[in-house]
């Protein structure tokens, strides 16, 4: 983008943002928005602390876990449904439900049946990531083309290999994009169930500042929240775009 | 495996068909696309299916690689009846069906790869197969970087690598543009020439079925039957151009379209 001649750096509308930020903090108008500066010199505070830290090793750890078992889940669902109609008839249902529904809703559930702990948060971050990589996985692999499929039979591929080496190389750009919106999604599950259970991680950190009004450091837990998830989901957009370019043509 | 390839040295007969098709029939649900198909494809020359558009000639060759079942009916390739893909039999696609994400070396060399063998061993065979098609030189490029043109050289460069017997064609051409076509077809020529296999070639295009084949089948309209084989007299040692000028190539082609017209509205 230029703007009068000059070419505007990207990243540029964040700073505009950062800087009428700044200014409605300094005004003093909302206590709820104290200014951009206060927040990260708590921020920078705030992740010294061991506190912080633990949080953040016990939110990790809940996020890796729930999304190993959905990518691992997801893929394997998304290929059965994607190459064989009885499978896609009985989950398709299903998956279409819970992709759109109001998982939050559901966590109280999951509390009752696997505690107030961290089983309940992997669940939640499962729950939330797994129906977008299931879709977009089984839409891969139906749109690998039957020539590719023909021409790994006609030179003699084992089942292990057709998949292996040709359908799930074919699928990947699709699986890749679920996989990154799945992160998005995940995300959002490991804080809405550590919300909900309030005692670990990120979570109980939120609920202590929001409930003590501790604006600044709520914001700066918010910042970093937001910019991992980002982040990670820019990581993998980074690699979709580079199997979209051995994938040009199809 | 081990008895197919005995069956090869079995039937060493220069005469004797490599593919025979015993009253082949396929129906789609109600749509009767083949009828009562009965033919033989001799060994080491260019058969080629023609017809009219829709008229099951890919079908056929599908059949006849074991991609397709048939209704009823049996293929068998040196003797032996077919009851999927073998090795015997390589198959070059209309759409190429190239890996995108593999380079040319590995597209061509994937049959191999297939089959288990060694990576050195296989990519010599490969590169070999590649000068054989005009590519040297592209061996790590990607089919995203090639021309159509040259993503079917890749396509039948790796149907040659895997040394079968008979070679099946899918309208191998008809996603290439003119020019490189013509080109092509005086390659295939000269590749038939030296490779001594069995071709299956399946065409909709009268003047490439005359240039290239030894042998025409034409296949009629749904339900599809034998209408007629030809055999072109055309003297295949004059330059590409001198055939294409040849009276024989010219009168074959005007019967051919005498025997098609009556099928196109």
């Amino acid at each position: 983008m230029t703007l009068y001649g000059y070419r505007v750096p990207m990243m540029a509308s964040l700073l505009v943002w950062c800087v009428i930020w700044e200014l409605v903090g300094q005004s003093g108008l909302m206590f709820l928005v104290p200014p951009l500066s206060a927040v990260l010199v708590a921020g920078f505070a705030m992740v010294q602390t061991g506190t912080w830290q633990s949080a953040a090793i016990i939110t990790l750890h809940s996020f890796a876990v729930g999304m190993a078992f959905a990518i691992v889940v997801g893929i394997t669902l998304g290929v059965l449904m994607g190459r064989f109609k009885a499978v896609d008839e009985l989950f398709s249902i299903w998956v279409n439900i819970f992709v759109s529904a109001p998982l939050s809703a559901l966590v109280p559930v999951l509390m009752i049946l696997f505690g107030m702990g961290e089983t309940t948060v992997i669940v939640t971050v499962f729950l939330f990531a797994v129906w977008i990589i299931v879709l977009d996985t089984r839409a891969g692999i139906q749109h690998v083309p039957k020539s590719l499929i023909e021409m790994g039979r006609s030179y003699g591929a084992s089942t292990f290999a057709l998949y292996g080496k040709i359908v799930l190389l074919a699928a990947l750009p699709e699986i890749l994009a679920g996989i990154r919106l799945g992160l998005v999604r995940g995300v959002k599950g490991v804080v809405i169930g550590q919300l909900l259970v309030a005692i670990i991680g990120y979570g109980e950190l939120f609920e202590l500042y929001s409930r003590s009004f501790d604006m600044e450091n709520f914001w700066a837990l918010t910042i970093i929240l937001f910019a991992a998830a980002m982040l990670m989901s820019a990581a993998i957009e980074y690699i979709e775009k580079k199997v979209d370019y051995y994938a040009g043509v199809r | 495996m081990t008895s197919s390839t005995a069956s090869i040295h079995a039937l060493p007969q220069a005469d004797s068909a490599a593919v025979e098709v015993r009253s082949i029939s396929k129906n789609y649900n109600e749509v009767e696309a083949l009828r009562s198909i009965d033919l033989d494809f001799p060994r080491g020359k260019l058969t080629t299916l023609l017809g009219p558009s829709g008229c099951g000639k890919t079908t056929l060759l599908k059949i006849i690689a074991g991609l397709i079942e048939p209704t009823s009916g049996e293929v068998r390739v040196n003797g032996k009846p077919v009851t999927g893909p073998g090795p015997e039999r390589a198959f070059v696609f209309q759409d190429f069906a190239l890996m995108p994400w593999a380079t040319v070396m590995r597209n061509v060399a994937f049959g191999l790869e297939l089959k288990g063998m060694g990576k050195a061993e296989r990519q010599s065979i490969a590169r070999h197969y590649i000068a054989e098609v005009g590519l040297t030189g592209f061996e790590d490029k990607y089919p995203h970087e090639l021309s159509g043109g040259m993503r079917q050289r890749v396509g039948l460069a790796r149907a040659f690598a895997v040394n079968a017997e008979v070679l099946l064609l899918d309208e191998p051409f008809s996603a290439v543009d003119e020019q490189n076509r013509r080109k092509f077809q005086e390659d295939l020529l000269r590749l038939v020439e030296k490779e001594r296999k069995t071709f299956i070639f399946v065409t909709h295009s009268i003047e490439e079925a005359v240039y290239v084949s030894d042998r025409i089948v034409l296949l009629s309209r749904r339900p599809s039957r034998v209408s007629q084989i030809i055999e072109p007299k055309v003297d295949r040692t004059a330059s590409p151009d001198a055939i294409r000028r040849d009276q024989g190539y010219l009168d074959t082609v005007e019967e051919i379209w005498q025997g098609l017209k009556h099928y196109v509205d």
